[in-house]
């Protein structure tokens, strides 16, 4: 055979790749005609932040098989962190690229630092108490960024809980963040490509990740973690490196995300646990473990509410009852045999001749 | 003095979150499930109160039982249609996702029904204040109720699961289904009897909630109900004295540091807590620590 040796899992991973590349190239191409009304525009970075933020989950959730409430809070430790780098380096950095880069990689090397905090009680929790204690975490940080102000002058930064006046800076200096107000001003550094571009990078260390040594130690964890130990694993090491991977990766999106907009703030729903289980919805849709999944999950649940619009006031019970009803269809016990019959039977429809067979299993 | 305030003030929204979290904890300890909905049940039983008691001019003690008759039924058929279907699923994620979608479902009814305005709540309790210290210390009467009703919720509670049939049944549920189902145990029933009085206590501290802080939309439920999880595992899930004592102890912890630290930061404090108490007590402050088998 003088085919080259391709794995079904190669096959598979090249496949999620290519698909997501010619949706990329489809979407630019469009939009270079012109064919996009400005709202799809808009959504395009969004679509590309929650696609990051929903694999970078699926890896925790699905890979390591423990429940995480908190991930916006990673999103939202990169998006702060990245954009003081950019508010600070504006001046002195005047390449867009660098500046961006940079930034993108603050946000992913602050992100994984809470990501290791964080990781540490994962040690000696599990279950529904390793949640809690996510989201708990996530509160902490929107909390904290939504009461600090910070102020940048030649004396370097400085902190206050109170108002910006408490912050003693001297003339030269600039506010950052204005508690609440959060941070104004970033600049408006990411577009659809580089975050097209970011997704498939994840993407493709995460599918990496999942075929390695690493990967398959990973998911002997979740199988099974006594017997993962017993033949050598080091269960707190993977844990640990697994949060860490997930919140760098939450903390690109993060970066993504407080460059896309003028103003960056911590109030409201984008970075508490409504943000967190609303990604975890994408990645439960779109199959615990499955990262292609969680791509398409992704891109059909961010552009459904949107695309409900018309139906104004009904648009988010239309979209709770649309999850209750998947939900039911895809992990009701009793709506998998009912599944399994329906195959069976039409199945039996194409092939005659196995029908007796069939129908006793 | 001003400190004596506070600690009531911490203490009776400790007993709202107490009787809140008792709810949680019965819930999560029989049917092993994060009930997301239970904070958006509270918001339901407060908006029939309100209609009851300002559109029909109800008496308040019969509002709030038309609103735990109601809460109860709604308690009964969301597990009935949207969690049993999903027991022995093969993932515990799914009953999860489902619940967030049973509590997007009630706000966005809630929001359809009664508009997104916030509706002025007047309080269920009609008592009169005591003075205490020549006017320093006032305690104010839905104060005394709340604290009251929380000690005989849990009181009653105790007593119910300890003395009679269902209860016995509910904790063999929770302890090893499967055996309990081969004693005769009707599993099926004692979990919806188990949802039916968590969604009646949600309603009893909705109508405590809006006599603390009398405004009323869709999402007042939402923080409440993470708060009274965060009691239920603070103080143990599962335990009924511990969902009571974790309970109190986040409601004053949260209003003592709203008063002396920063209000802004006071849910972070509470979370933070949280985290310190269960890195040194994994299971909570009274839940058993189970020694996992292999």
């Amino acid at each position: 055979m003088n085919k080259p040796n391709i794995t079904k899992t190669t096959k598979n991973n090249l496949f999620t790749c290519g698909g997501f590349i010619v949706l990329v190239v489809l979407m630019s191409i469009l939009r270079g005609a012109g064919a996009l009304s400005n709202s799809v525009q808009g959504y395009l970075v969004p679509l590309c932040i929650y696609i990051i933020m929903a694999i970078s989950l699926n890896l925790v959730v699905g890979i390591l098989g423990e429940l995480s409430l908190g991930h916006a809070g990673f999103m939202c430790v990169g998006a702060y962190t990245s954009a003081i780098f950019s508010k600070c380096t504006e001046a002195t950095i005047t390449s867009v690229p660098v500046r961006f880069t940079l930034a993108i990689l603050v946000g992913a090397f602050c992100a994984a630092v809470f990501g290791i905090l964080i990781g540490i009680p994962v040690l000696r929790l599990k279950g529904d108490y390793l949640a809690i204690v996510t989201l708990a975490f996530g509160e902490i940080i929107k909390n904290i960024c939504n009461s600090i102000y910070l102020g940048f002058d030649s004396n370097g930064f400085h902190v206050s809980f109170k108002d910006t006046v408490s912050l003693g800076l001297e003339e030269d200096g600039q506010v950052i963040i204005k508690g609440a107000q959060g941070i104004s001003g970033t600049p408006k550094d990411s577009n659809f490509i580089v975050g097209a571009v970011l997704v498939l990078v994840i993407l493709v260390i995460i599918l990496n990740l999942v075929n390695s040594r690493p990967g398959r130690a990973i998911m002997s964890i979740r199988d099974n973690r006594i017997a993962a130990q017993s033949v050598g694993i080091d269960v707190t090491k993977y844990k640990l490196m697994v949060f860490t991977i997930s919140a760098a990766f939450a903390g690109v999106a993060g970066a993504l995300y407080a460059h896309n907009y003028a103003t960056l703030t911590a109030t409201g729903d984008k970075f508490n646990y409504n943000a967190s289980i609303m990604i975890l919805v994408y990645v439960v849709l779109g199959g615990i473990g499955n990262i292609r999944g969680s791509i398409i999950a992704t891109i059909i649940l961010y552009v459904l509410p949107e695309q409900l619009r018309f139906m104004r006031d009904y648009r988010m019970l239309v979209y709770a009852i649309v999850l209750i009803l998947v939900m039911l269809y895809n992990w009701s016990p009793k709506m998998k045999e009912i599944r399994e019959v329906l195959r069976i039977k039409i199945r039996n429809k194409f092939a005659r001749k196995r029908v007796k067979e069939d129908i006793q299993i | 003095m001003t400190f004596l305030t506070h600690l009531f003030n911490g203490l009776t929204q400790g007993s709202i979150y107490a009787i809140i979290a008792l709810g949680y904890t019965m819930v999560y300890g029989i049917a092993k499930m994060l009930n997301f909905a239970h904070g958006d049940i509270i918001m339901v039983g407060s908006y029939i109160i309100y209609t009851c008691m300002v559109s029909l001019n109800i008496p308040s003690v019969f509002s709030i039982l038309i609103a735990m008759a109601f809460c109860t039924v709604l308690g009964i058929v969301t597990e009935k249609v949207a969690y049993r279907p999903l027991r022995g699923a093969s993932s515990s994620l799914a009953v999860l996702i489902t619940a967030i979608g049973v509590s997007y479902l009630l706000q966005n009814l809630a929001l359809l029904i009664f508009k997104a305005d916030p509706k002025q709540f007047s309080s269920v309790v009609s008592l009169g204040n005591i003075s205490l210290f020549d006017g320093q210390l006032i305690i104010y009467g839905y104060m005394l109720v709340t604290i009251i009703v929380c000690v005989v919720v849990m009181v009653g509670l105790t007593l119910f699961v300890k003395k009679t049939k269902a209860g016995q049944a509910m904790q063999a549920v929770s302890e090893d289904r499967g055996a309990a189902q081969l004693m005769g145990i009707n599993v099926n029933a004692t979990i919806a009897l188990t949802f039916a009085i968590g969604s009646a206590l949600a309603a009893v501290a909705g109508a405590l909630m809006c006599s603390a802080s009398p405004t009323l939309t869709p999402y007042i439920g939402t923080m409440p109900g993470i708060k009274a999880f965060v009691a239920a595992v603070f103080g143990g899930i599962g335990s009924i004295p511990g969902a009571m004592l974790g309970g109190i102890l986040i409601g004053i912890i949260e209003k003592i540091s709203e008063a002396y630290i920063s209000s802004q930061m006071a849910d972070a404090i509470v979370f933070a807590v949280l985290i310190v108490v269960l890195l040194v007590k994994p299971a909570g402050l009274l839940g058993k620590n189970v020694q996992e088998k292999v």
